[in-house]
């Protein structure tokens, strides 16, 4: 049985009050329920207060560069499928400079989950926009408000039929915890952007803020219906829709590589016959 | 002929007139027939048009090197006559289409219209110069088949018949033209370019995951690997970009695939941040550089040597790396194993300095002995580790013992940051020191293995030409040349160029009574790193940096003036 003790408890960086700690338990949790041991697990993360998560539990653990994480991940998943790889880090890593990342990952629909912590502020670096900050909020970096518009994306990531996509809030922890056990379980892409408030950094997105627009999605909503999805990806302001927003069963990447048949790459052996065919091959 | 390797042959045209296809057939066609090749590949980055060269340098003893003087010019269009008819060697013969030439007697015009349709052109070019310089017509015919294979049976034929009546008018109607010598022992040899050499070379080291994003001169690296990879169990993934390619490469090889990524100056300096990473996690990390002129976009297809100073100190921070050049297809196919061993044995990234020039230069090489090569992979699980397992234990020659996650019951860790033993993140500035003094001390082990430049000549020679990479071989035929005029020349070259040791080579430079420097720069870069590491300065140079090879021509007459 695999239980909380065995994901351990550590000292962290965080400030008290951050949303860190909830999402943090949440995970914990969603492993322990998932029945996954530390070993099966790979944790990959980037660089911010979201990224150093993994080195607040028991796992394998991979803290890359900024914005780096998903292309780490997809390169050990790709080489180890046998592995559980979760990504986790905050805004500024994975849709700002890992942005191009995020597009090709979901492309791919690599067999992931992407953990965002998305409070919509540079954290780490005290306090600059991030691109999911709103237009108009002022900033040190920012002193005449934001001028572009923020990065939606769960509209981008529906708009591009990821495998699965969902919206969370540190705020609600049980919710939080079963979406992550579905997305970890989903086979392909999986994110689950999850809203939570900077105590320090950021005045705008309080938990208070949060908490009088977020809501379940009703219990009779279809994520598989895309048109809808799209829709639903695209409320925020007064009433903020957290839950599964959309799945579909693409074929997964990696699926198309025979080589790789759930069998790390390390343990193929190698063909000399078939190397020598190639050399020959060249007279 | 005044070639003293044999006989030198270029093929000029625009681009999609089939002219590096015949170039190709007819270097096969050379290679199985006992002959050594040499092949210069000039083209534009363009699809369509402008003006190409695949030049094949042919004889029956070994060669190294290109040479610039053209004995027989293959002429597809009327600008390689324009272009190339300069070089052309007093006996020398130009193949072109009847129209273009008149009556000049060094001109093989080729009645092109009576024997086939346009786009045959080439195939007929291919037959009239197989036939001149004596290549048996079953050779030719068969490497046409090898190529048009069965897929195609209609365009074989047609290959066929153009190639038999090309050589049935030379036969009738052409010049003479001095035959190649027969090789009476062909011998087994194989055709391969530098790239190819290298692809091969690391699926026979163990290579696992390639990244890659396409950039000439790289390229052909990672379709050599593609076409294979699925008969071998090896991943080739095209990345989003080369930050991307190096990450998942990084990435891979964390989770105990061998990986490699290839590119060239401009895609390098997107994975620069890759390879401090791979230092700082000591996650091990083959990275091909084929060279390319450069600052920026530079002459994307042609040749340089002037990423040294880019590459020895590419990365933030300061950590160890290797860096290998070779200078053969050979060092190509075992410096790239090398390579591999090293990246696995240092945990750490390794780095293999190629340039266009030898990418795509075939040559005539034995087979490789294969089925003798031992395999690397990463370091077994050593089974004496304690719990909790720490990644980047202390220990005296800054290697930890390197565990593979999911593999075994122990955890591994690995950090980008700073980093304590078990790998999670620090700022205890003590343990900072260590950690650097670990990674550092891996340095102390790459000096131990790094590879001594080949010294070839007398002692104390009157010159001694210093080079490195792909420029080798130009350097051995000039310094046989002065040898020949009676100049006593050495030479000195470098496969290996970081970390150098001194004792290897000092003693040979100061026992030359003159050093020159011979390298495809404009500063001399490998000569101010040997001043840098031994305070010997050399301020005679032959440096080339107008986009082509380094020739044995170019270094006698630099020389000269």
């Amino acid at each position: 049985m695999v239980s909380l003790e065995d994901f351990g408890s550590y000292e962290t960086a965080w400030c008290p009050g951050c949303g860190n700690f909830s999402i943090l338990q949440s995970v914990k949790q969603a492993l322990v329920d998932l029945q996954l041991k530390p070993q099966e697990l790979l944790f990959v993360s980037g660089i911010g207060q979201a990224a150093k998560a993994p080195h607040y539990l028991r796992a394998n653990v991979f803290n890359g560069l900024h914005g780096r994480s998903l292309p780490v991940a997809t390169g050990a998943k790709l080489a180890n499928p046998g592995l559980t790889v979760v990504v986790e880090s905050g805004d500024g890593c994975n849709y700002g400079e890992g942005g191009n990342h995020f597009l090709a990952a979901i492309r791919r629909n690599i067999d992931l989950t992407l953990l965002v912590h998305n409070n919509q502020i540079y954290g780490l670096t005290k306090g600059q926009a991030s691109p999911t900050t709103a237009a108009g909020q002022v900033t040190k970096a920012q002193p005449s408000g934001v001028a572009s518009d923020p990065f939606n994306p769960l509209a981008v990531a529906v708009a591009m039929k990821a495998g699965f996509v969902a919206r969370g809030f540190s705020g609600m922890p049980e919710h939080l915890t079963t979406l992550i056990g579905k997305a970890v379980r989903h086979k392909g892409f999986a994110l689950v952007d999850i809203l939570q408030p900077c105590v320090s950094f950021n005045k705008v997105n309080t938990s208070a803020w949060y908490k009088k627009r977020c809501y379940e999605l009703p219990a009779g909503y279809n994520p598989s219906d895309w048109a809808e999805a799209m829709k639903t990806s695209m409320e925020w302001g007064e009433r903020i829709p957290l839950g599964i927003i959309y799945e579909n069963n693409r074929p997964v990447y990696g699926d198309h590589f025979p080589q790789v048949k759930q069998k790390p790459l390390i343990a193929m052996k190698p063909d000399q016959e078939q190397l020598i065919r190639i050399m020959n091959s060249y007279a | 002929m005044t070639d003293p390797g044999g006989l030198n042959i270029l093929i000029g045209g625009e681009a999609g007139q089939g002219l590096v296809t015949i170039g190709q057939l007819l270097a096969k066609a050379l290679v199985r027939s006992g002959y050594f090749i040499v092949v210069t590949q000039g083209y534009q980055s363009r699809i369509r048009g402008g003006h190409n060269t695949f030049s094949i340098r042919t004889g029956p003893r070994e060669l190294s090197t290109p040479r610039e003087a053209v004995d027989l010019l293959i002429a597809l269009d009327r600008e390689t006559i324009s272009l190339h008819q300069g070089d052309l060697h007093s006996g020398g013969l130009i193949i072109t289409d009847l129209s273009w030439g008149g009556e000049r007697s060094d001109f093989v015009g080729v009645p092109f219209k009576e024997l086939g349709p346009v786009k045959l052109n080439n195939t007929l070019a291919l037959g009239v110069a197989g036939a001149l310089i004596g290549l048996p017509q079953d050779v030719l015919l068969n490497v046409l088949s090898g190529f048009f294979g069965k897929k195609n049976p209609s365009v074989l034929e047609e290959n066929r018949q153009a190639l038999t009546k090309a050589f049935q008018w030379t036969g009738n109607k052409a010049p003479v033209f001095p035959k190649l010598p027969r090789v009476s022992d062909p011998g087994k040899r194989v055709m391969m370019n530098g790239n190819e050499a290298i692809a091969l070379g690391a699926l026979s080291a163990g290579l696992k995951f390639f990244s890659f994003y396409p950039m000439t001169p790289a390229t052909s690296i990672a379709l050599s690997l593609a076409a294979q990879a699925e008969s071998l169990g090896v991943i080739v993934e095209q990345a989003e970009n080369e930050i991307g390619a190096v990450n998942m490469a990084i990435g891979a090889s964390f989770a105990g695939a061998p990986s490699m990524v290839a590119t060239s100056g401009g895609g390098f300096a997107l994975m620069v941040e890759g390879v401090s990473l791979s230092a700082m996690t000591e996650t091990p990390l083959v990275i091909v550089v084929a060279q390319r002129p450069g600052p920026a976009t530079g002459l994307p297809t042609r040749t340089e040597q002037a990423d040294l100073d880019f590459i020895l100190h590419a990365g933030h921070g300061e950590f160890p790396r290797a860096i290998f050049t070779p200078g053969t297809i050979e060092e190509c196919f075992y410096l790239t194993r090398q390579a591999f061993a090293l990246a696995e044995s240092f945990q750490g990234p390794v780095f293999i300095l190629t340039d266009q020039f030898l990418a795509d230069s075939y040559r005539a090489v034995s087979s490789f002995p294969i089925e003798d090569l031992p395999w690397v992979g990463p370091v077994s699980d050593p089974p004496n580790i304690s719990f909790p397992y720490q990644r980047y234990a202390l220990t005296e020659e800054g290697l930890s013992p390197r565990l593979i996650p999911g593999m075994t019951d122990h955890l591994v860790v690995a950090d980008s940051d700073e980093h304590t033993e078990d790998g999670h993140l620090t700022e205890d500035l003590a343990v900072r020191k260590k950690m650097v003094d670990k990674r550092m001390t891996k340095m102390e082990g790459l000096l131990r293995e790094a590879s001594m430049p080949e010294y070839r000549g007398e002692p104390n020679p009157d010159v001694l030409l210093m080079t490195w990479g792909s420029t080798k071989g130009a350097v051995l035929e000039a310094a046989a040349e002065l040898n020949k005029q009676g100049k006593r020349t050495g030479t000195l070259s470098f496969s290996q160029v970081w970390p150098l040791v001194a004792d290897h080579f000092s003693s040979i430079l100061e026992g030359a009574k003159e050093v020159v420097a011979v390298e495809g720069n404009a500063q001399g870069q490998f000569a101010r790193l040997i001043r840098r590491e031994t305070g010997f300065p050399i301020s005679r140079r032959v440096l080339r940096y107008d986009g082509l090879p380094i020739t044995p021509e170019y270094i006698l007459n630099s020389l000269k003036a």
